[in-house]
């Protein structure tokens, strides 16, 4: 009987793996096959890897989103500990409040979202007469930050609940200043969950489209964006390359990711 | 060696008072803590007592009063700078250390040489029993040896005072006990003045030198453990350390320092006690351990004797719990398991105690 039960769990997960990955291994084989028709048979060769090498429009665009997901990781995660730490730690008037208004944002279409970022862009450099806030990739910075700042506060934040104030309170009594408890205390203790929670902000600034897509003015893109214009004009096994690119990017970040926060602090493996 | 520190420490705490909104955390306390003593906060949950022990700490600040070490009040010198040992009730070991590290930290924020870190903290925990053990993270630690890495390092820092917080509740009952003795065995060793605060009342029973009880933010009793178990002040110190049948009565007679009391039913006990005027409503405490039972309810009446029968009987090991209904009222008897097979449920008793017994308690 177990080993029905066996046999079916391990059927499923590979169910599971082959509808996640399988289209991403097409997608990626292709990126290494010469026919730029996507004929077959796969005929390996860089050949599209070089052309994006001397493809300006999507290097450009690439560079912008690095500039923006770093600017994004740098400020998102500051800003985002801050709140944690403050949400963690100090009673503030106003603080459930801000808690609960958090978090609808991620469960939000980024559509939505996006359309109303447009509009406040929009409305806030034309009719406020602030041209500063007219759209650019500061704009798209600012939409990114205040899309990933939910995620930095919840991934910090549950590290933080998760170990006790009398960790520091400890410290304390024991003679350590609050400048040594926070520094040989809270962040040795915080900082597997504040790189988890950088490599999540710069994934989702450098995985997002739809944001990016309305915030750009004519003529700036990233590229996710720029991926996109592409494809709908007709797209060549190039894509096929940058996106193979994007993929191993990610899920390298992620793999990170879950190796900081699924093991957090404990560091279990390097005993 | 962690060596006996040869200056005084009196914990002197007046009038403090902590609110929490509406709510009175302490309430007023006032209370001495004498050089080297072993000192007991007990009392309910909400009692005040973790309170008093986090502003002797520093990590909570008074209202109003004031707390003083040696003479000098500490309300503004902050927590890193009172030299305080505290253990917390989780132990709050850092995760991210080893129990070396744990123990060291307190030097080490000190600015001590790494020499004499090294040898100090090999000494600490040989004190508690753990050497060999000190490259071990908190985490691979078992609850007891947790509580020693904490106890090692609130101590090796050589403290004024050792400050602790439910220290062994979260061990399991025999591990408990065997820490009590320890715990004892380092405090005489060192002679540093320990404050601890616990609900357990077999706990602050056994450890203390002397106990208060707190209730509501207010000190209801503070004596030696005997005392304010024999003599409990009132009916919260008498029910809260220990169990008590509580006997209410009116004087219906006095000789000497000896008082005739009428209870509601009829029946009459004896109490010693001065100062009681005929007439006068008195509340009387019983522990249940000087009651003895014995079966059948022939005896000729007598003073401190009433006849009940047995409405409940627990057995627990090495003691027997009777519930004994007597007229309306309920009696709790406890007897050691001894010589006799245990009454049945429903037969007559006799219950029977001296005149010592009878403590009179303000309500």
């Amino acid at each position: 009987m177990k080993r029905v039960v066996d046999s079916g769990v391990r059927f499923y997960l590979i169910l599971v793996l082959i509808f996640l990955y399988l289209p991403i291994l097409v997608m990626a084989l292709f990126a290494f096959n010469k026919s730029p028709l996507y004929a077959l048979p796969l005929e390996f060769d860089f050949i599209w890897f070089r052309a994006l090498a001397e493809n300006d429009k999507l290097l450009r665009a690439g560079l912008n989103s690095v500039l923006i997901a770093l600017a994004n990781t740098v400020i998102a995660t500051s800003l985002g500990t801050m709140a944690a730490v403050a949400f963690g730690r100090y009673t503030f008037r106003g603080k459930t409040l801000l808690q609960a208004l958090l978090f609808p944002p991620i469960a939000i279409p980024w559509l939505v979202i996006g359309t109303a970022m447009l509009f406040f862009f929009f409305w806030v450099a034309k009719m406020m007469g602030v041209p500063f806030m007219a759209r650019g990739l500061h704009t798209i910075l600012l939409g990114h930050v205040a899309l990933s700042l939910p995620y930095v506060i919840f991934v910090v934040g549950a590290r933080l609940n998760d170990y006790p104030k009398a960790l520091e309170e400890a410290a304390a009594t024991l003679g350590a200043t609050p400048w040594l408890v926070f520094c040989r205390i809270s962040v040795p203790i915080l900082a597997p969950s504040v790189v988890a929670a950088a490599l999540f902000a710069f994934a989702v600034s450098f995985d997002q489209f739809v944001i990016s897509y309305f915030l750009a003015p004519p003529g700036v893109t990233t590229l996710p964006v720029e991926i996109y214009t592409s494809i709908r004009k007709g797209f060549t096994p190039e894509i096929n390359a940058i996106s193979t690119i994007i993929i191993v990017i990610s899920m390298g970040l992620m793999l990170i990711v879950a190796r900081f926060y699924r093991f957090g602090g404990e560091r279990s493996g390097d005993e | 060696m962690v060596g006996k520190d040869p200056e005084m420490s009196e914990i002197a705490v007046k009038r403090a008072v902590k609110r929490y909104g509406s709510v009175a955390a302490l309430d007023g306390v006032d209370l001495t803590f004498t050089d080297g003593e072993f000192f007991g906060l007990l009392g309910p949950s909400g009692s005040g007592k973790t309170t008093l022990l986090r502003a002797i700490a520093g990590l909570t600040e008074l209202d109003a009063g004031e707390i003083c070490i040696d003479g000098t009040d500490i309300a503004r010198i902050p927590v890193h700078q009172r030299n305080i040992g505290m253990v917390f009730q989780n132990y709050a070991l850092f995760p991210h250390m080893s129990a070396a590290e744990n123990i060291a930290f307190g030097l080490d924020v000190r600015g001590v040489p790494a020499g004499e870190i090294k040898q100090r903290v090999a000494e600490s925990l040989e004190l508690v029993r753990l050497s060999g053990l000190e490259g071990r993270r908190p985490k691979q630690l078992s609850g007891g040896q947790q509580q020693r890495v904490a106890l090692a390092r609130a101590l090796v820092t050589r403290p004024k005072v050792l400050l602790l917080d439910e220290p062994l509740s979260a061990l399991d009952k025999h591990l408990r006990q065997e820490m009590q003795i320890e715990l004892r065995r380092i405090q005489r060793q060192i002679g540093i003045t320990t404050i601890f605060v616990t609900h357990d009342q077999e706990e602050a029973l056994t450890l203390s030198d002397r106990v208060a009880i707190f209730n509501k933010g207010e000190v209801v009793q503070v004596g030696a453990p005997r005392t304010v178990y024999q003599w409990p002040i009132n009916r919260f110190a008498a029910s809260f350390l220990g169990e008590a049948n509580f006997l209410e009565g009116r004087v219906v007679g006095v000789l000497g320092h000896e008082a005739r009391m009428a209870l509601p039913d009829g029946s009459e006990i004896v109490v010693n006690h001065q100062g009681l005027a005929n007439g006068a409503r008195v509340l009387v405490a019983l522990r249940p351990e000087k009651i003895s039972i014995e079966p059948g309810g022939s005896q000729a009446p007598r003073l401190n004797r009433v006849i009940g029968r047995i409405h409940a009987a627990t057995f627990s090991g090495s003691s027997l719990t009777y519930r004994v209904t007597v007229g309306d009222r309920l009696f709790i008897v406890f007897e050691q398991n001894k010589n006799r097979p245990p009454l049945p449920e429903q037969s007559v008793v006799t219950l029977e105690w001296e005149t010592t017994d009878n403590v009179v308690v303000q309500p």
